[in-house]
């Protein structure tokens, strides 16, 4: 957490910026809702791999999703430094595996370019765009979209329609 | 604050006192009715109208105004209530609970099903009137109930006529006054009125022609005489409500004044309202005893004059249980009496008990993980900390139970819908049944109480329907002729025992028998009694024959006993032919507590509801036939039954295969026996039961989730869709099988 914040304007949004696979992502800082290590997983059976299970966030049961599995990113070992960030999705809250997390970076609507069509990993359905810092290009995920969608396996089909 | 915020208050009110109503009015005594009740029916009808109107709900408004009207009459002994009229006033509550059910889901409530009602209120009154006012007029019987008003000028305005109507509408207003300044206006009809009687009044007559939510009537702009000067001595009113209740005064006419003395606020008021409607009002927002409304002095028609008139006499401030002057002290008086139960009890939406309930199990568990910690401390340095975790734990262990006994309500609130029930069905049946309840006391959880409502009445059509005999065919079995249906509850151990008992006809066995003989069961002549009711759950033993208009609507008792094992229940019948069948249901005392059986398979933890477990055993390989490929079944005591692995429905690779090596545990779900192979037993224990579907999705073989001692999440299985999970052994996909050998064939229960 080296970067100072930028001071907030009113088009002015702060992200979480965490590492997948040697790129920088983003996810809106509204969503997350904290960041704890990886412990505790039960195991769900018959659901895609990339779903470790389930854990117990002060008594609420959350599924765990490996965004390095899903995407076939980086290593998927599980050590003392494994971060998941807990995101808030509408009344949902499920927790995602990344290989670490950056800083929180602000971000004015100008720095935001849209997603041009991307590799076969990501659906670009879930990028809200790409921002560049400095030297660093970000890719800003749409988690809202992303955590919903039918591929994520995390609700039931019905609710999955806007998948 | 918006009045919109009150809504809520209201509606939920609203709710109980209908349901305070229709129960007062099934116990009503109709020869010789008790003045006390026909007090309390009465105020549950102003108070909903005088609420109705605060928030502008005019059907609502109107329809309780026409109720009112006779059950005032009725509790002056003005107008006798016979069955019939009791049930015109059930059914009259019956649209009031639809339109409170309207407003609330915001869609405008069925104007039909309010006319009707409203007309036959009317018909009621008028039948009844007739003989005490001969010579009325057709208006005249409304005129006659409306009461003393002055002479008042109002201005009548009528919208969305069809041709003609208008003539007709002036017509009746014409009855009630003098009518001047006729303006007609494509569909619109407006004009002055003089009269003594009262809008609710006109509005009732005109109803005939259009509906109450296209009149409207305001005083005409000189009006006054009505308009009286309140005095409001509002006690134990906080700083954050302060200004909410000024607001809302506001709304009830002129506020002229407003003055806090500590908690009390005293405001003074002009207004049209009566007294009683606005503590009605008031009482939404206020205990009743905090509330006094008075009139502010002997010039109470004098308009407006002035705000800064008007200090009342001190006494006002200081005295507020002093009986209220006059007319104004009866309301408040009768509302502080029926409103001192409430008082004591505060209204919570249960989602944050459930919140709180969360917290505490996550308290416990925090508890349990420190406890354990402490225990691997040297015993020196451990023994102070192990005396305060002992202690720990025992507080945090009260408070679980603490709060969840906040969940719990009494099985009254289940009870209480049958009498109506039973009294409209009897009737239609033509059966005589008087309804006895037993153990209303006895408590369970909220939501239990809720999802046990369908079965329960599911269970009550079926005594009426099929147990208990009409009249004649009692008398010749030597029975009275009232039949009797008895409800009860009580707790036996951790659970609840539901009782539905009738004095009916008993089931036939030989009935039984052959039904099920020709649906193909496996049944023998002599089965024990026991064993053939239980085949009346069964699924498919259909009630086609017993097909009536109250039960039997293809509803089965298969689905009683399967909505009641979802709960974690069970059924269980006791039946002797000619002398009555009692059904008892076991459930649970809560649902977000289970006691469940901990069990192993591999590295992974699941927990089993004690309640299905039979039995548990070590088998040998040899016990196993394979009857198709991926079907197994092992044979227990010469009974047949279906292998389930655990480890191979949920995948689990590091777990024993072989039966010799682990246990066998005989699972019973739904009628259906199976038996299930785990690693191990773990043991018995409580757990809390959280929904996995909350943030995750419906997984298969799992119904539920808890948290154990160390934190960690355990899935709770769900035995039924285990039984039907079978897969093959050793490795392989699971896969839902077709068995060829029944369990139920062969099951004694």
């Amino acid at each position: 957490m080296n970067d100072t914040i930028v001071a907030t304007d009113t088009d002015q949004r702060e992200v979480l910026v965490f590492n997948l696979g040697g790129e920088e992502y983003a996810v809106d800082i509204l969503k997350v809702q904290e960041i704890r290590g990886y412990a505790n997983v039960t195991r769900i059976a018959n659901v895609p791999e990339f779903i470790k299970g389930v854990t117990n966030l002060r008594g609420e049961i959350v599924p765990i999703v490996d965004l390095r599995l899903k995407f076939a990113l980086g290593t998927a070992d599980y050590t003392e430094q494994t971060v998941v960030i807990v995101l808030n999705i509408g009344e949902r809250v499920v927790g995602v595996v990344v290989d670490s997390v950056s800083d929180v970076i602000g971000l004015s609507a100008k720095q935001i370019k849209p997603a041009p069509e991307f590799g076969a990993q990501m659906n670009t359905a879930y990028l809200e765009g790409l921002a560049s810092v400095d030297e660093r290009m970000l890719i800003l995920i749409d988690v809202e979209a992303m955590m919903t969608s039918r591929e994520m396996a995390l609700v039931d089909s019905l609710d999955a329609a806007t998948a | 604050m918006d009045v919109s915020d009150f809504y809520d208050t209201f509606f939920e009110e609203a709710t109980e006192l209908l349901e305070d109503m229709e129960r007062l009015l099934i116990e009503l005594d109709t020869n010789a009715p008790e003045r006390e009740a026909l007090d309390a029916i009465f105020r549950a009808a102003h108070s909903i109208k005088g609420g109705a109107g605060t928030f502008g709900f005019e059907a609502l408004q109107n329809t309780t105004h026409r109720m009112e009207n006779l059950l005032d009459r009725a509790r002056n002994g003005e107008l006798a209530l016979d069955r019939a009229a009791v049930d015109i006033l059930l059914e009259a509550g019956d649209v009031l609970k639809g339109q409170v059910e309207s407003y609330r889901e915001g869609v405008a409530p069925d104007a039909e099903a309010a006319d009707r009602i409203c007309r036959v209120l009317q018909r009621l009154a008028e039948d009844e009137a007739a003989p005490a006012t001969p010579a009325a007029e057709p208006a005249a019987p409304a005129a006659a109930t409306a009461g003393d008003h002055a002479e008042r000028r109002l201005d009548v305005c009528i919208t969305g006529l069809r041709p003609g109507e208008a003539d007709a509408l002036a017509g009746e207003l014409d009855l009630f006054g003098t009518v001047a300044d006729r303006r007609d206006d494509a569909d619109t009809l407006a004009l002055k009125l003089v009269t003594s009687v009262s809008d609710d009044d006109i509005i009732a007559v005109l109803c005939f022609i259009v509906d109450a939510g296209q009149v409207r009537i305001t005083p005409a702009a000189e009006s006054g005489p009505s308009r009286q000067r309140l005095r409001l001595t509002l006690t134990g009113v906080g700083d954050a409500d302060r200004a909410g209740l000024i607001e809302e005064v506001d709304l009830l006419g002129e506020l002229t004044g407003e003055r806090a003395d500590g908690d009390t606020l005293i405001l003074d008021l002009i207004s049209e309202q009566s007294i009683e409607d606005i503590a009605a009002v008031l009482a939404f927002r206020l205990d009743p005893a905090q509330i006094a409304v008075e009139p502010a002095g002997p010039d109470t028609d004098q308009p407006a004059s002035g705000p800064a008139a008007a200090p009342a006499p001190d006494a006002a401030t200081g005295d507020i249980e002093r009986p209220s002057p006059a007319g104004a002290g009866n309301g408040a008086e009768r509302r502080r009496e029926s409103g001192n139960a409430e008082s004591t009890s505060v209204r919570v939406p249960t989602d944050k008990i459930d919140h709180i309930i969360n917290l505490v199990g996550e308290l416990v568990i925090t508890q349990s993980m420190l406890e354990r910690a402490a225990g691997e401390l040297d015993r020196e340095r451990g023994e102070a900390l192990s005396e305060g975790m002992s202690q720990l734990s025992r507080n945090a262990r009260d408070l679980q139970e603490a709060v969840m006994s906040v969940r719990m309500v009494p099985m009254d609130f289940a009870f209480n819908r049958f009498p109506r029930l039973v009294r409209d069905l009897s009737a239609k049946l033509g059966k005589d049944v008087n309804l006895e309840t037993r153990g209303g006391a006895t408590e369970l959880d909220k939501g239990l109480i809720e999802r046990i409502m369908d079965p329960m009445t599911h269970l009550v059509r079926n005594s009426l329907d099929h147990g208990i005999e009409d009249g004649p065919t009692r008398i010749a079995a030597g029975k009275p002729a009232t039949g009797q249906l008895t409800l009860s509850a009580h707790h036996e151990g951790g659970n609840v025992v539901i009782g539905i008992g009738d004095d009916g006809a008993g089931l036939s066995r030989e009935r039984i028998l052959a039904k099920a003989k020709s649906n193909g069961l496996a049944v023998s002549d002599d089965m024990p009694d026991e064993d053939v009711w239980q085949l009346i759950f069964a699924p498919g033993f259909s009630t086609a024959e017993q097909v009536s208009d109250v039960s039997g609507r293809g509803v089965g008792m298969d689905v009683v006993k399967r909505n009641i094992a979802q709960l974690g229940g069970h059924v269980d019948l006791r039946s002797r032919h000619g002398v009555g069948t009692t059904v008892r249901v076991i459930l649970p005392l809560t649902l977000a507590i289970m006691d469940g059986m901990a069990v192993r398979a591999g590295g992974e933890v699941f927990i089993l509801a004690l309640g299905a477990i039979l039995e548990s055993m070590r088998i040998d390989e040899s016990a196993v036939r394979a009857v198709t490929a991926g079907n197994h079944v092992v044979e227990v005591r010469g009974e047949y039954l279906p292998l389930v692995e655990l480890h191979s429905v949920f995948g689990i690779t590091d777990a024993e295969s072989r039966l010799d090596h682990g246990i066998v545990v005989v699972v019973t779900s739904e009628s259906r026996r199976f038996a299930l192979f785990v690693d191990e037993l773990i043991g018995q224990q409580q757990v809390v039961v959280k929904n996995l579907e909350t943030h995750f999705r419906k997984v298969a073989g799992v119904s539920a989730a808890t948290i154990l001692g160390d934190g960690s999440v355990a899935l709770i299985l769900d035995a039924a869709a285990l039984s039907k999970m079978a897969a093959p052994r050793h490795r392989g996909r699971a896969a839902p099988a077709a068995r060829t050998v029944p369990a139920e064939s062969v099951s004694h229960e």
